[in-house]
């Protein structure tokens, strides 16, 4: 006779039909629902981090876009931004448009992969085929305009390292036009189709305050209703320059996630036509000094997956001393723990495709130094610290408040 | 070589069906493989087929440069392929380590670990590339070489 308390630990992972990336879950089940997930990450890791130390920041700027294939442009103008903060270079107005374009192509890209990845997980893949198909054209783009399909290695430190010619403008454009009428029917798939809505429906669901206490980024807060975008809370590049709006969804669920990547994309295809039309003339480098005096530097970056956070410590030399990666899916894995809680095995994939995870991002490693001075503090103290730490240096944090945070 | 073998050869040669891997590589190669597959280069057309499972594989298609984390997972998921079995090296990393030479939880390359069959460079290997590769492998598992 059957146990229903019985709890079965399914391992699933590293390599998995389901998962393209190496990583490793361990389901408790109960029957076919989810009682509790552990991830296990760390497949990917390489040491990046630690090979910046010991290469140049030319040199890291390559190295640092391969942090991750698909939203390498997110990693290197994050790493080169948080570069030219420390060196105190002012980007040329013509580079911080080519740098823009190319993030928002990066995005067109990364979300048609996601959706037909997506597609793919539930079984649809007649909808893989056709994303792929139409991504293609974003790729001859990419190839047409950095000369790589996938890490495009256009960003330098100082500007970006080719130009784009009167010629290609137009191209851009033809290419977007096609693109949204695409779209426009994968809006309509998504809005009409049956079963799309229902296999969707109410699948991983992440409240809101979870979304906020967990730390999720990108569109995944922003299907939970939480309202933030580095790119407009904290514009870079020529981002302040653009108008666009912030998509959000109060789906909390799968659904709400492809509607608003879905939604992101006409965004983006507007973005890039008023990039196109106001692109500025001038030069695309300034002269960057090969040693980067002392300093550090927070750098922030909306990628297709969320908020990617560098930080970089220059000593006076051509080497980084230290450079930091918090990448966007890092963020998100917290809270697909949660998502995956009292779900179903069989929506295990598409839960963790809806984060549209990117685990070679994430895979960084701390080591933790035991000194004996060392102790533990909790949270309140933790809090009280941070606070005071800030404080000591002329900055007020209790002042600063969230946008669209009711419950931070 | 006997009948078997060669009822083998020539059905791993008309339709090999491959397995994925990302021994940690930075995604690059992994989406170019997968796009190799989806309507504008169809690899298909070659009778390629893309599988979940080691056991039903013919050949290992392998990006990445092997980090330390996965090198035993390599390992085993190459043992798991039944014979005869055929690894592919997908991008500059997998093929002698490309950027990350030198990282400190890296090996330079899938040859390190297991036999490899066939080189693609590129960073990442381009469709193009690929499908050149592998028109090339399988070339060389026609009957009678």
């Amino acid at each position: 006779m059957p146990d229903k308390e019985r709890i079965v630990r399914v391992p699933i992972g590293p390599q998995h039909p389901a998962l393209k990336e190496p990583e490793s879950f361990m389901v408790d089940l109960q029957g076919e629902k989810i009682s509790a997930v552990t991830l296990r990450l760390g497949y990917n890791h390489r040491g990046i981090e630690k090979g910046c130390e010991e290469r140049t920041y030319v040199q890291d700027v390559y190295l640092v876009e391969r942090v991750c294939g698909i939203c390498s442009h997110s990693h290197s103008t994050a790493f080169v931004q948080a570069v030219e903060e420390i060196a105190g270079l002012e980007l040329p107005h013509r580079a911080a448009y080519i740098r823009t374009l190319i993030a928002e192509l990066e995005r067109v890209h990364s979300h048609l992969l996601w959706l037909g990845v997506a597609g793919h997980e539930i079984g649809f893949d007649t909808l893989l085929m056709y994303t792929w198909r139409d991504r293609e054209q974003v790729m001859d783009l990419f190839a047409e305009l950095t000369g790589n399909r996938v890490n495009y290695g256009i960003n330098t430190v100082g500007g970006v390292r080719r130009d784009i010619s009167p010629e290609q403008l137009p191209r851009i454009l033809k290419v977007v036009d096609a693109l949204e009428e695409r779209t426009k029917y994968y809006i309509e798939l998504a809005m009409t189709e049956e079963t799309l809505a229902q296999r969707l429906s109410g699948v991983g669901k992440l409240s809101k305050e979870d979304a906020v206490l967990l730390g999720a980024v990108g569109p995944t807060a922003r299907a939970s209703g939480v309202d933030r975008d580095t790119r407009r809370d904290d514009p870079y590049a020529a981002y302040g320059e653009l108008e666009f709006q912030v998509v959000t969804d109060d789906r909390c669920d799968v659904f709400g996630r492809a509607v608003v990547r879905l939604g992101e994309l006409m965004q983006t295809y507007s973005m890039i036509r008023q990039l196109v039309r106001q692109m500025p003339e001038g030069p695309i480098t300034v002269k960057a000094p090969l040693r980067i005096p002392a300093g550090e530097a927070v750098s922030r970056y909306e990628a297709p997956r969320g908020e990617d956070v560098h930080y970089v410590k220059a000593n006076g030399t051509d080497k980084p001393e230290r450079v930091k990666i918090r990448a966007p899916t890092l963020a998100n894995t917290q809270s697909v723990a949660k998502m995956l809680e009292d779900g179903y095995l069989a929506d295990l994939p598409i839960v963790v495709a809806a984060i549209d995870p990117c685990f070679s991002c994430t895979d960084r490693m701390i080591a933790v130094k035991t000194r004996e001075d060392a102790r533990t503090m909790g949270w309140e103290e933790l809090v009280q610290y941070g606070v005071r730490w800030y404080r000591e240096r002329g900055v007020d944090v209790s002042k600063i408040k969230m946008r669209g945070d009711s419950t931070a | 070589m006997n009948v078997a073998r060669r009822m083998v050869r020539w059905g791993q040669r008309k339709s090999p069906w491959i397995l994925h891997f990302n021994t940690g590589a930075c995604n690059a190669c992994d989406i170019e493989i997968i796009a190799t597959l989806t309507p504008r280069f169809d690899l298909e057309r070659f009778g390629v087929l893309l599988k979940g499972t080691p056991r039903h594989c013919d050949i290992m298609a392998c990006s990445g440069p092997v980090t330390r984390q996965i090198e035993s997972r390599l390992v085993r998921i190459y043992e798991q392929v039944p014979e005869p079995k055929l690894v592919v090296a997908v991008g500059s990393c997998a093929t002698s380590g490309g950027v990350f030479n030198g990282l400190y939880n890296v090996k330079s390359g899938i040859d390190q670990v297991i036999p490899v069959a066939a080189y693609i460079p590129g960073c990442p290997a381009s469709p193009q590339a690929i499908i050149d590769g592998f028109a090339k492998l399988l070339k060389t598992l026609e009957v009678g070489k």
